[in-house]
């Protein structure tokens, strides 16, 4: 720990001479448990999202209110850098990139690109976000804007984007048409952008780069079944360091015989479009894998387990290669990805302190794994009405009941293509020993179309038709028995549409738990029984909520679709 | 091309056609590098086809293609699926599939093929026109949702349902109303519940109480709740909205779905299956 501490001190040292600027991100404090600043997606390493800051706490939250809101206008079609109020000084600059002719770029209130869901980075007093082919800087202690990048697409699924990825004074974007864009952080000028995938083959990009010493951990997305990969990229020039593929490309991978054929196991998706968390001690970054393909009619996979999708798996960043695995969805047969954020957590397990990786994946259950190791510890059901299943077998992993893979007539499967989670991250608390996510009990009918497994592709085949929800849930889950500590029903809440399931959570050293709410609400929760401490009506939290240290006072951040909007004690 | 088919509809004598095709091909091909350029950036943009040259691909792949890798370019016997490979999706005019058909890949089992290079870029034409999608709804197979029992389906339905429905009341002609099998099965199972439903069945709202005190209490249509308001509408149409702190004061919903929705986790697809089957028969 130490010798890689002092390691990426003299990296940091030798290469970005700008952190004299003092504006800069120091990799080494990505190693620090989240505290003042919020440097990386999920704040630090581990996806805890915990923060250790207590200036907001039960006792003061009543006297919680609105310190700023900024608002960000997306696009190419506007001037002052994409935010209002810029003052006397003037607006900030737009800088514009990217390969395209900007036809294709999206504006206005309706669109994904004013839509905020990335995880925001604060650092030395500037904040960094960003929607698809959009980035923005601001200023942390009102939200006026510094700059915004906007980069002329080509195309390619606008869904949303996770954040930035932030080395020294660099970021990272990811744009939908497949590139990693550098910026400059002071000036929101490019650096450099590198080709991570052909669009022609329907590759596109949400994720948050993932910046881990001289490293630079990219994943895409793509719903047709071109080959799904982890690449690794140098943070000074881009060039490409290694790549992990989910599936086996050679006949001499160990995890073909998982598969029908080299041709199946090529095309078999497992796609790494959410972040993984890094254990610093090990050098692993453990990252949850994708869905396989063809996602339904899935003869053409064979019987195997279809690794490593649907799987947690370990690889070292120093050499790209895998070091454990565990499949918490084998041979899944309703794209219930298992890309959700793992969770890595230092408690006591069977009466010794453990070293442990926690995961809720899409398919409704629930897993506690020894990170060192990946060996299985725990099992359990976040959703209690999932059945798709038979049980869960001598290696902790649920076995499917090919009966609930799909039927001409229809099957009723929960849960939802949506799922019982999806990508919206989790949080865990220390202090209470629990792992916070946002769940639904629903259900639908799913009726196979395409009956031939010749030629089968990607998400095609079947025709899934909503039957209804049992409710939606902020649910507290026990990571030593893999049992439901309590939950809190959201009342009356319709089922989740599309990936949007639920929201992002944060739980502080302060006692609090808070995510958004299906009527629009930031919430305050208390995090060892679920009872309400406080709110305020948003309209629609789209983003995760966040806390920062500055000045001495500490904030809570969260976006609300095209807004940001901070508090602080009054 | 368009231009190579103008001459060749004009009185050019074959052996100037010939050679007009092929720089014309040689020129559209000199631009390769171009789009492979452009290929390398990613620009997911075939070659606009012309429908004469698409034709003529099409016989040829027909007879050289079609037995490995299939009618529809998405395998066949012992042939890959060319809709989704790489190197189709990254080509724009042939410029790629070229040198595999001209070298074939002894490896893999694919023979060479002995093509001019118009006729390649026509096989290429051919092979753009797949839309290469997950979702192709050419392929589905007619839905075929009436494979249950009507008479266990009576039965079921005389168990679980017949407390609040009867088919010679309220669901009377229900099987006429509602035609189809599939959307008759999404309705019964969760009416009004969305996307493949019928929207023939009238779902009553639900309702709220609301009881501020023994004296005060107010009921309507709900509009909205969360945990910190709730909000009704009146019978003559009054909007009402109250704070929520805790259980202050009693909010009671009243779901006229919830019996459907508690059976969701009671059903077998047999079950289902079934009671579709006999309600189907109720015209």
């Amino acid at each position: 720990m130490k010798n890689f501490k002092e390691v990426l001190l003299v990296t940091v040292l030798v290469l970005t001479p700008e952190l004299a600027t003092g504006q800069g991100l120091d990799p080494a404090d990505l190693l620090k448990p989240l505290s003042d600043s919020w440097p990386t997606y999920s704040g630090d390493y581990s996806s805890k999202r915990y923060s250790a800051l207590t200036q907001i706490n039960q006792s003061n939250i009543k006297n919680l209110g609105l310190v700023w809101t900024s608002r960000i206008t997306a696009g190419l079609n506007n001037t002052g850098g994409g935010g209002r109020g810029g003052g006397a000084n003037g607006a900030a600059p737009t800088i514009i990139g990217g390969e395209g002719t900007g036809e294709l770029n999206e504006s206005g209130p309706n669109s994904r690109s004013s839509r905020i869901v990335s995880s925001i980075l604060e650092v030395n007093g500037k904040l960094y976000f960003s929607t698809p082919d959009n980035a923005w800087a601001a200023d942390a202690r009102d939200g006026h804007i510094l700059w915004h990048y906007v980069w002329k697409t080509k195309g390619g699924t606008h869904t949303g984007n996770r954040g930035l990825g932030m080395s020294g004074n660099r970021l990272y974007l990811e744009t939908p048409d497949n590139y990693l864009v550098c910026l400059d952080a002071i000036t929101g000028k490019e650096h450099w952008h590198k080709m991570l995938a052909p669009l022609s083959q329907q590759y596109f990009s949400t994720n948050s780069p993932i910046v881990i010493g001289n490293h630079v951990m990219v994943g895409l997305g793509n719903d047709l079944d071109s080959p799904a990969f982890l690449t690794s990229y140098d943070p000074e020039t881009g060039e490409i360091q290694w790549r992990w593929y989910a599936t086996p490309q050679e006949a001499s991978d160990p995890a073909l015989k998982t598969w029908a054929n080299l041709t199946a196991a090529k095309f078999g998706g497992g796609h790494m479009w959410i972040p993984g968390s890094y254990d610093p001690e090990t050098h692993l970054y453990i990252i949850g894998t994708g869905n396989p393909t063809p996602a339904y009619t899935s003869k053409s996979r064979g019987e195997g387990d279809n690794l490593y999708t649907c799987s947690l798996v370990a690889i070292n960043v120093d050499t790209g290669k895998l070091a454990w695995y565990f499949q918490t969805s084998p041979h899944d047969t309703h794209d219930w990805d298992s890309t959700q954020t793992p969770v890595l957590v230092d408690a006591p397990f069977n009466g010794r302190q453990r070293k442990l990786v926690i995961t809720a994946t899409r398919n409704g259950f629930f897993y506690t794994l020894d990170r060192v190791t990946g060996e299985h510890l725990v099992t359990g059901k976040f959703s209690p009405t999932a059945n798709w299943d038979q049980g869960v077998d001598n290696r902790g992993q649920p076995v499917r009941n090919p009966a609930k893979d799909f039927d001409i007539a229809g099957a009723l499967v929960s849960p939802t293509n949506a799922g019982a989670t999806n990508w919206m991250p989790p949080t865990f608390s220390p202090d209470t020993g629990l792992f916070y996510v946002t769940t639904q009990d629903s259900y639908a009918m799913y009726y196979l179309m395409d009956t031939d497994p010749r030629g089968s592709m990607g998400l095609g085949g079947k025709d899934e038709q909503a039957a209804g929800s049992l409710g939606t849930f902020l649910t507290a889950m026990d990571y030593k028995t893999g049992k439901i500590a309590w939950r809190h029903q959201y009342p009356e809440a319709g089922a989740w549409g599309g990936t949007n399931v639920g929201h992002a959570l944060l739980s502080t050293a302060g006692k609090l738990l808070m995510g958004g709410d299906p009527g629009g609400n930031l919430v305050a929760y208390d995090p060892a029984t679920g009872a309400i401490l406080w709110h305020v009506h948003l309209g629609d939290v789209s983003g995760p909520p966040q806390t920062y240290m500055l000045d001495g006072k500490q904030y809570i951040l969260v976006s609300a679709v095209d807004s940001l909007y901070a508090f602080a004690l009054n | 091309m368009s231009s190579a088919m103008r001459f060749h509809s004009t009185h050019i004598s074959l052996p100037v056609t010939i050679a007009l095709v092929a720089l014309i091909v040689g020129q559209a091909w000199a631009q390769a590098p171009t789009r492979a350029r452009a290929n390398e950036a990613g620009i997911a943009q075939a070659a606009v086809s012309d429908p004469v040259q698409v034709e003529r691909g099409k016989a040829l792949y027909g007879v050289r293609c079609t037995f490995c890798h299939g009618a529809d370019a998405r395998g066949g016997e012992g042939g890959p699926n060319l809709v989704r490979s790489g190197l189709v999706l990254n080509d724009i005019r042939g410029e790629l599939i070229a040198p595999v058909l001209q070298n074939g890949r002894p490896d893999l089992g694919m023979p060479k093929f002995d093509l001019t290079a118009a006729q390649i870029s026509d096989v290429a034409a051919f092979l753009h026109t797949f839309r290469a999608a997950g979702r192709d709804p050419a392929r589905n197979a007619p839905p075929n949702v009436l494979v249950g029992d009507a008479k266990a389906g009576e039965v079921y339905f005389r168990a679980k349902c017949g407390s609040c429905h009867s088919v010679t009341g309220d669901l009377k002609g229900l099987g006429s109303k509602i035609a189809d099998p599939k959307a008759l099965q999404q309705t019964w199972l969760m009416p009004g519940g969305g996307r493949g439903a019928s929207t023939l069945i009238n779902v009553p709202p639900k309702t709220v109480t609301v009881t501020v005190s023994a004296a005060q209490k107010f009921e309507g249509r709900l509009d909205r709740i969360d945990d910190f308001t709730v909000t009704l509408v009146e019978a003559d149409g009054t909007s009402r909205t109250f704070v929520r702190n805790g259980s202050t004061p009693a909010v009671e919903v009243h779901d006229p779905l919830r019996p459907h929705k508690d059976l969701l986790p009671v059903y077998t697809d047999k079950d289902i299956h079934n009671v579709t089957a006999y309600l189907a028969t109720i015209k």
